[in-house]
């Protein structure tokens, strides 16, 4: 085995071993949709979150529009405070109005953005008025069972 | 038969006592030389890369001949992570999310964890054996009596050429799975091609997915090239000595990526998901 | 033939000079006990005994791979217990060694082999080193055989590449660990001779440790007797072959009983046999 044929056996193993480090970084995991555009900050305020988690979507039009940078809770108001992280690319009127919402029926929590007619844009930082939390199962059917109990009772 | 007991039983529980403590102070003496052993090797770090064609070819020893078993290994566990995965998501009506599916246990965790079991028992052992008959065929005597450090020439370009080759390894491994594992889902059971890739991207992030893979892939090659060089100049100079020597690095070196395995994966994805 | 492994120290007449010296593996026993020795510059000096009698500790306190626990030990006048492990690794560059069956590095050819020592200790261009190579391969009979690999080698031939190697940077001191072992009688003709002629050639000094006798005795200027971690014999080749010592007697006509008792240790023979426990 000569020095020639080593070294290009060497330099074919670390080229393909490295393209594949490359491919699982594009290809499997979402390395360009992540780090390439640089977004600004707004924020949200929920009763409740639900399931949103960090690095969670934010979509508008069920399009990716930039991801959940933060969330913690504000000890006075005791409301969910989100942090987004917006594309710069895409501006939302004043009244836009964020949604918790679930994709499927058991798929991931993401945060929805739908814009108003407002002509003015949300700035960086600022705060999205219209919020509407996460839909809790629990209190769904505790509503549904209210509701069927006191139809009933009128009956 | 009371005077049997005391007599007998004391001696043979004082035997067996003595045995293990002479076992552990015997076992932690050697892990301290094993310590100073990996220090001296690190020492000759930069010895190692100034005659770079000895760590190329110790690179091509550990690594190129490790690709065919690695590679083939990799697809076939993906084609076995795309039946059964499909099999037990499909019962959840979630047989969209093989892809994300096998992405994730590929790259998190079977991509290092088996790449890594199969370097320590084909390049493993091979490194041990090496070094192990050059020590017993008295060609490392040879070698210090000619004033030229063993530790520089021969056992510092082999542990650098097994850590560099074990996450390139690990990354072939999980490319090959995810393959394997969409040539049984996309093409054999009917997934769809997109649902498969674009949830699989969509759910396996970079950075901590990813980026932990290879640093795990790092760790065990670490450990596994240590733990081969060690054996190997350890071994006592004779056939047995060899080949329990080289017996002991398939075995510690899988056991060790086990634990490790689980010390890493608590650090790094504790907080995730 | 050009000197370029490092100068001697002037106005030493011994190579090796060993005092007093005492070495044991373990506290309990020790390997050698004792033993004062003295090599003078130039002559071929032989270190013979048993198995397993303390010759190679010897090799191994000349050559600094393990110390004596008391006594000194001198290379070319230095103490080598003194030494630093630079300096150790100077010493040792003027030292060569051939090692039993030749350790010869199994990934390289012969012509890599006898040229490492001089491509690790020395900036010579490629073209030099080759003719150097050349040279110590033809002094050894094996310039034909540059190409081939250890594996493909009879015992005789890889002695001789081991030998072409261990005086491939000229040494002042050159050990031979049982360069006889395992040979045909031919090969040991042909190391007996190179031992000597290369030792005359270079200006060395050579230690010899070995119990073949008869080519020992052709070919060297003063021997060692060494039985039990002592020093029980020594002479000149003349000296040895008239001697009445009962040990040299024993060794050199190959008495199976004498002095080294044929028989290990045991109790008598009367209550062994018809006893059921060993």
């Amino acid at each position: 085995m000569n020095r020639s044929t080593i070294d290009l056996w060497v330099g074919i193993f670390v080229t393909i071993g490295v393209g594949a480090i490359v491919f699982l970084a594009l290809k499997v995991g979402n390395l360009t949709s992540l780090n390439a555009q640089p977004s600004y900050r707004l924020e949200a305020r929920f009763d409740n979150i639900g399931g949103l988690k960090l690095r969670a979507p934010v979509k508008a039009a069920g399009v990716v529009v930039g991801r959940v940078a933060g969330v913690t809770l504000d000890p006075k108001t005791y409301e969910a405070v989100v942090a987004l992280n917006v594309d710069n690319g895409f501006e939302f009127s004043k009244d836009t109005i964020a949604s918790i919402l679930t994709s499927g029926l058991l798929g991931e929590v993401y945060i929805g953005l739908e814009a108003g007619g407002d002509p003015q844009m949300l700035a960086s930082n600022a705060r999205i008025a219209k919020t509407q939390s996460a839909v809790v199962l629990e209190k769904l059917i505790s509503q549904f069972m209210f509701d069927k109990a006191s139809s009933g009772a009128t009956k | 038969m009371q005077t049997i007991w005391a007599a007998v039983l004391p001696s043979a529980l004082a035997n067996g006592l003595r045995r293990i403590g002479n076992g552990s102070l015997h076992a932690i003496a050697r892990v301290g030389f094993a310590t100073r052993f990996f220090v001296a090797v690190l020492r000759q770090t930069p010895a190692a890369f100034r005659r770079l064609q000895l760590t190329l070819r110790e690179v091509y020893f550990a690594g190129v001949l490790s690709l065919v078993v690695i590679m083939v290994s990799g697809l076939f566990v993906g084609m076995v992570l795309g039946l059964q995965g499909y099999d037990t998501l499909n019962r959840y009506g979630a047989g969209d999310s093989l892809g994300i599916f096998v992405g994730l246990s590929l790259v998190r965790e079977l991509g290092p964890v088996v790449s890594g079991l199969l370097f320590a028992s084909r390049a493993g052992s091979a490194i041990t054996a090496e070094i192990g008959l050059m020590k017993t065929t008295e060609q490392l005597s040879a070698m210090e009596m000619m004033a030229v450090d063993p530790l520089a020439r021969i056992i510092a370009p082999r542990f650098w050429g097994g850590v560099i080759s074990m996450p390139l390894l690990a990354a072939l491994f999980s490319v090959m799975g995810v393959f394997g594992a969409y040539l049984v889902g996309v093409r054999l059971i009917g997934v769809d091609n997109g649902t498969f890739w674009g949830n699989m991207q969509a759910g396996i992030d970079f950075w901590p997915d990813v980026t932990n893979g290879i640093i795990k892939s790092f760790v065990f090659g670490i450990a596994v090239s240590l733990i081969a060089v060690f054996e190997g100049f350890d071994a006592k100079p004779t056939a047995e000595g060899v080949s329990s020597a080289t017996t002991r690095t398939v075995v510690g070196g899988s056991l060790a990526i086990l634990a490790l395995d689980f010390v890493l994966t608590v650090f790094m994805f504790r907080g995730v998901g | 033939m050009p000197q370029f492994a490092g100068a001697t120290m002037p106005g030493t007449p011994n190579a090796v000079a060993m005092a007093g010296v005492t070495y044991g593996y373990d506290r309990a026993r020790a390997v050698l006990t004792g033993i004062d020795m003295v090599i003078p510059r130039g002559k071929v000096v032989a270190i013979m005994g048993g198995s397993g009698c303390g010759k190679t500790t010897l090799l191994r306190l000349i050559g600094g791979q393990i110390r004596a626990q008391a006594g000194r030990v001198d290379v070319d006048g230095q103490d080598v217990s003194a030494l630093d492990r630079d300096g150790l690794y100077a010493l040792r560059r003027k030292i060569g060694m051939l090692f039993q069956f030749g350790a010869l590095f199994t990934d390289l050819t012969v012509f890599e082999n006898v040229a490492f020592p001089i491509r690790e200790h020395t900036d010579l261009p490629d073209a030099l080193i080759h003719d150097l190579v050349v040279m110590k391969l033809h002094a050894v009979g094996l310039r034909g055989a540059a190409s081939l690999r250890p594996a493909e080698l009879s015992g005789g031939m890889a002695r001789r590449v081991a030998l072409a190697r261990a005086v491939a940077l000229d040494p002042m001191l050159v050990l031979y660990d049982e360069p006889f072992a395992g040979l045909d009688p031919i090969s040991l003709g042909v190391v007996g001779q190179l031992i000597r002629q290369l030792n005359d050639a270079l200006g060395s000094t050579s230690v010899v440790v070995t119990h073949d006798v008869y080519e020992s005795l052709k070919i060297v200027d003063y021997m060692y007797f060494v039985s039990g971690g002592r020093i029980v014999a020594q002479g000149t080749p003349a000296e040895v072959r008239v001697s009445t010592d009962p040990f040299v007697r024993q060794f050199v006509d190959g008495e199976p009983d004498g002095p080294v008792p044929f028989h290990y240790p045991a109790r008598s023979y009367a209550d062994d046999l018809g006893s059921r426990a060993a």
